[in-house]
């Protein structure tokens, strides 16, 4: 079988996988309907209370389950191949946490009551703050070890300001949520959290997607790319504000998930031939699998207590970053 | 003003100890309450002077009933050292109060008794009784436990509108089956969405199973916040304000039913005026 073969293979399969997963998502709940009374209600649109929950409950849920993992999935690609770091995630480099911390200063002061867009905008502040103050800490040729040191910090320090606000917040709710924001959940999301942040996640899939070719060149070192021609300030600029955007927006709605943009790029890479332009899409796919399964497990693990996304996939995630480390440990030190 | 309050808190406490007052032979003269419901009850069957401190909560509005009466007692935060300092004769606590201060109080010699969040007016009535007995008060509890029966007994006598209702607080938290709340919605006269999907204390309505049962009331508590945060996201999420439309939405102060009291019959009321006022709106 030829690469490219191969690769339309595993693109495919993971289409399938995805789409399978989309519609488990939209089936499973805690209110007990059938498979297809359940798409029959979704698309037809005359069972009154069956649509209403289908429309408004479960299908925003699924959709951002989707979208998010993509979001995760991808900016984890395109970070592992700017950044040329095994290691690099965004919930491993803090710039979950930083969005995190940008959504809640937005919420809970109750700016994002008043204006709306207020919260996907200060989670996006949040996460280009990150980006950038991991690029300055990194340098021109910044080690693995830098960059996750620097991602260690980032992430305690904005995790820190983020137990902050919620502890000082004059509501005695808000300082439960720090689960929340640390583990993330997709428990009731609606419709209007999907408006809000699907501009903000497309726009910055479009600007990841422009990184494609710029990052194949980028596997020969920046200076050889620089010298090919790649605009390297135009790459730095979309790999930054095309991260912040996605990353920003999915965190603001479904609090900080970690470990599926470290695990499903690698798990990925082999398969498509460790070519950055086809691990892009690759990623994104599987990442809204990873995704979409883990919201599925939540709900058919533990129903109605609300377990957030975060404990399993740490679970799945954690020790495969402890393998990674064992094996990349020689060249870090 | 410092010194203002010290003989005020030095008259307070030679008040009490020179006066025990008119508590019979036998009961205690100097009485500290801890839990925001023991808080109240005391304050409804203690004699004059009897009752010498109530917790911080008593004095708050969003929880308390009494909370204007709350003013006249000296107040507690619930601290064993602070509790230790008033000397009193009767500690009276929630089951739910810091077990290490009871047991501390316990250790120093004080005489401290707990009552238990009850979830039936049953529960209620033998709070009330308890209470009474512990005070020397029996004759006012019988009182306020035949106001109580009396406010239940006339509830029961009129008819209600066939209607049911369901809890929804913040997390989508809902009562149900053993709590106060769902024994206000019985007393109320109206069918229980927590019963018909079998839910037992308090537990999360996940909000689809709400928008299915599609109540025709929703109960919120009054309880608001300054600030926001997203334990109260779910009232504005469009599956529920699709089902719970203004005229569905019945807002009952949680002062009334957070202690079991006589008083938690208004939030019986409350709920039964609303019951009656949607069943006009739809004839």
């Amino acid at each position: 079988m030829s690469d490219r073969m191969q690769y339309v293979a595993v693109l495919g399969a993971l289409a399938v996988a995805t789409l399978a997963l989309f519609f488990v998502s939209l089936t499973t709940g805690p209110a007990d309907v059938g498979f297809g009374e359940s798409i029959r209600a979704l698309v037809s649109g005359d069972a009154d209370l069956l649509t209403l929950v289908m429309r408004e409950i479960r299908l925003p849920r699924a959709l951002l389950g989707l979208m998010i993992g993509a979001t995760l999935g991808l900016s984890g690609a395109v970070l592992q191949g700017y950044l040329r770091n095994p290691l690099a995630e965004p919930g491993l480099l803090g710039i979950s946490a930083s969005a995190s911390l940008g959504a809640v200063v937005a919420i809970y002061t109750g700016i994002s009551v008043a204006f709306p867009l207020g919260l996907p905008l200060a989670a996006l502040a949040g996460a280009v703050l990150a980006v950038l103050l991991l690029r300055v800490m990194a340098g021109e040729r910044g080690g693995t070890l830098t960059i996750i040191l620097a991602g260690v910090a980032i992430s305690a320090f904005a995790g820190a300001m983020t137990s902050l606000v919620l502890n000082l917040s004059p509501n005695p709710f808000a300082a439960t949520e720090i689960v929340f924001w640390m583990l993330g959940s997709l428990t009731d999301r609606s419709m209007t959290h999907l408006w809000l942040s699907a501009p903000f996640m497309l726009a910055g899939w479009v600007m990841l997607a422009m990184l494609a070719r710029p990052l194949d060149v980028l596997t020969l070192g920046s200076d050889a790319a620089a010298s090919m021609g790649v605009d390297m300030r135009r790459v730095q600029f979309l790999a930054v504000f095309g991260t912040a955007a996605s990353v920003g927006a999915a965190t603001a709605i479904a609090g900080a998930i970690g470990f599926i943009g470290l695990v499903v790029p690698h798990v990925l890479r082999p398969l498509v031939g460790a070519v950055p332009s086809r691990l892009l899409p690759a990623s994104a796919l599987g990442g809204a699998t990873v995704l979409l399964a883990a919201d599925i497990l939540v709900r058919l693990i533990a129903p109605g207590r609300d377990l957030k996304l975060g404990v399993l996939t740490a679970i799945v995630g954690a020790p495969f970053f402890l393998w990674l480390v064992w094996r990349t440990r020689r060249r870090m030190l | 003003m410092f010194i203002a309050r010290a003989i005020v808190a030095v008259s307070l406490i030679i008040a009490a100890g020179t006066l025990p007052a008119w508590a019979t032979d036998g009961a205690p003269s100097r009485v500290v309450s801890m839990n925001v419901c023991t808080d109240q009850l005391a304050m409804l069957l203690a004699a004059e002077g009897q009752l010498h401190s109530v917790s911080h909560l008593a004095g708050d509005p969003g929880v308390s009933v009494l909370a204007d009466e709350a003013g006249r007692y000296v107040v507690n935060h619930g601290l064993g050292e602070e509790i230790f300092l008033m000397q009193p004769d009767l500690v009276i606590a929630g089951t739910f109060t810091t077990r290490a201060t009871i047991d501390m109080l316990r250790r120093l010699g004080f005489r401290v008794e707990e009552f238990a969040p009850e979830g039936t007016f049953e529960g209620v009535k033998a709070n009330i009784r308890r209470m009474g007995e512990l005070l020397g008060r029996q004759q006012r509890a019988d009182e306020l436990i035949a106001e109580l029966d009396a406010g239940l007994a006339e509830l029961a006598s009129e008819p209600a509108p066939p209607l049911s209702v369901a809890l929804y607080s913040a997390n989508s938290y809902t009562s149900g089956d053993g709590s106060l709340s769902n024994a206000v919605i019985r007393a109320a006269g109206l069918q229980s969405i927590a019963d018909r999907l079998g839910i037992v204390g308090v537990q999360r309505l996940p909000l689809e199973q709400l928008v299915l049962a599609n109540p025709d009331l929703v109960v919120l508590g009054e309880r608001t916040y300054d600030r926001p945060a997203l334990a109260h996201e779910n009232f504005r999420h469009p599956a529920f304000t699709a089902i719970a439309s203004q005229d569905r939405l019945v807002r009952i102060p949680d002062r009334y039913w957070i202690c079991g009291a006589p008083f938690t019959l208004e939030a019986a009321r409350l709920l039964r005026d609303a019951a009656n006022a949607h069943a006009e709106a739809a004839r």
